[in-house]
């Protein structure tokens, strides 16, 4: 595809290309957190000086169904040698789904110096590029984080709630046959626990996948984007959308694409998602 | 332990090493040192397209299973990960074909799938750990399939 600079996005600094990572993985002030679904993948090999950040241990609270605290956050930043100053570049596997959901939970701590690299890691194994199973060694950093901000980027089933009443626009990023009911989970993945099949009323089906070259892992020009969001689905930039699919972590996806790429201004990821929703009583639900 | 919840040695064993390791770095290391000795089923048994009857339908690695009986009671297991990040179902498909290797179907019925727990950790995701525990049911509904039926109680 062309250079990142050459696609239209709104707001092109916030990806990274591989060669941009392969000049500058080891730079001071730039420090690479690889992010996947596979608990094993980032022992198995991972880019040089690129840390792990696992997003059941590191972003979720272990008890509530919630994300970190401040002081988890600050915990963390301060484990992978992060300070406000450094620039975080995310990469992971299954095209960046689970990168762009730690560049989300980031978002929520206000750490604004975050990347991602476009194509993610299998855009970098298919350009041979080095894997490296050294981990590491960081220096703890000090980190003042502030408390989190769940209002500007997150949705809670209210907000849902009061968003659909208002018949403002939903997302639903899934494949069509979860969209449809037809199935209460991705195909070849379990059921997470979700009740009722469906789509949350009045929500548009743009699966996640639709933002992503299939050939190279890396994100559709803007101009590409704007006819799927736009020019198909009617999605205005100025519009209040929320984005949602089954946790949270593929509509982390296209939150990042409508925001950043395309310069959407209100988009709100609800990461209660379908296996909220599908087992809420007393919701409407859509087949 | 009695016949109703003997499990093979080995992988009793292994998994009380397991049990024993905390930090959770030496696990994954453990766990991808089995990962990298994982060997997919070989062609004398099945080959590509692989039949849906042996696919984990649950597992998002796109795992296989085969169960094949030696003649004297005893089943080896084969397995296939199609996908390539799929570390996780390589490494317990790893350890499951080493320490299951010449068992009884009676000690495969007896596997729980809290040992997907065991070997990897509680705090996995649900979907992550619905696929891993996918594949031990498959094997001890494979080996279900060779234990033979008790006969009826008269009345």
């Amino acid at each position: 595809m062309e250079d990142i600079s050459s696609r239209g996005y709104s707001q092109p600094d916030l990806l990274v290309s591989t060669d941009w990572v392969m000049k500058n993985h080891a730079a001071q002030g730039v420090r690479l957190i690889e992010s996947n679904e596979d608990i094993l993948l980032y022992s198995t090999g991972h880019i040089p000086d690129a840390v792990n950040v696992d997003w059941t241990v590191d972003l979720n609270d272990h008890v509530r169904r919630d994300y970190i605290t401040r002081q988890g956050f600050e915990q963390l930043m301060s484990r992978i040698g992060v300070t406000p100053d450094t620039t975080v570049v995310f990469y992971g596997d299954k095209n960046n789904w689970w990168a762009c959901y730690a560049f989300w939970v980031f978002q929520l701590f206000g750490h604004k110096r975050a990347k991602v690299m476009d194509g993610g890691r299998v855009k970098w194994e298919k350009e041979g590029k080095p894997l490296t199973r050294d981990v590491p060694t960081i220096k703890p950093t000090s980190y003042k984080a502030p408390e989190r901000n769940d209002v500007v980027i997150r949705a809670f089933r209210e907000d849902v709630l009061k968003h659909i009443s208002a018949k403002n626009l939903l997302v639903d990023v899934r494949s069509p046959e979860e969209f449809t009911g037809e199935r209460l989970h991705m195909p070849n993945y379990p059921n997470e626990g979700a009740l009722r099949g469906g789509h949350i009323p009045g929500a548009k089906n743009i699966p996640w996948s639709k933002a992503v070259d299939p050939d190279t892992g890396e994100f559709k020009s803007a101009a590409e984007l704007r006819k799927i969001y736009a020019d198909e689905a009617g999605f205005q930039p100025s519009k209040d959308i929320i984005a949602y699919c089954r946790i949270g972590e593929r509509s982390s996806l296209t939150w990042f694409v409508l925001t950043y790429l395309l310069g959407f201004k209100n988009v709100r990821n609800y990461d209660g998602s379908w296996t909220e929703w599908g087992n809420l009583v007393n919701v409407p639900i859509e087949k | 332990m009695n016949d109703s919840t003997k499990i093979p040695e080995r992988l009793s064993a292994l998994l009380k090493l397991f049990d024993s390791v905390t930090d959770m770095d030496e696990r994954a290391a453990l766990l991808v040192s089995y990962a990298d000795r994982f060997k997919s089923v070989p062609p004398e048994i099945s080959s590509r397209p692989f039949p849906e009857e042996h696919r984990v339908s649950i597992c998002e690695s796109q795992a296989y299973v085969w169960g094949v009986p030696d003649g004297e009671g005893r089943l080896t297991f084969y397995f296939a990960v199609e996908n390539p990040s799929g570390i996780s179902a390589k490494a317990l498909a790893s350890i499951l074909a080493s320490t299951t290797l010449g068992a009884r179907p009676e000690e495969i019925v007896n596997l729980q799938s809290d040992i997907v727990e065991r070997l990897f950790r509680k705090d996995m995701s649900m979907g992550k750990g619905m696929g891993l525990m996918g594949m031990v049911e498959m094997m001890r509904a494979i080996a279900a399939s060779y234990v033979a039926r008790p006969a009826k109680a008269s009345a």
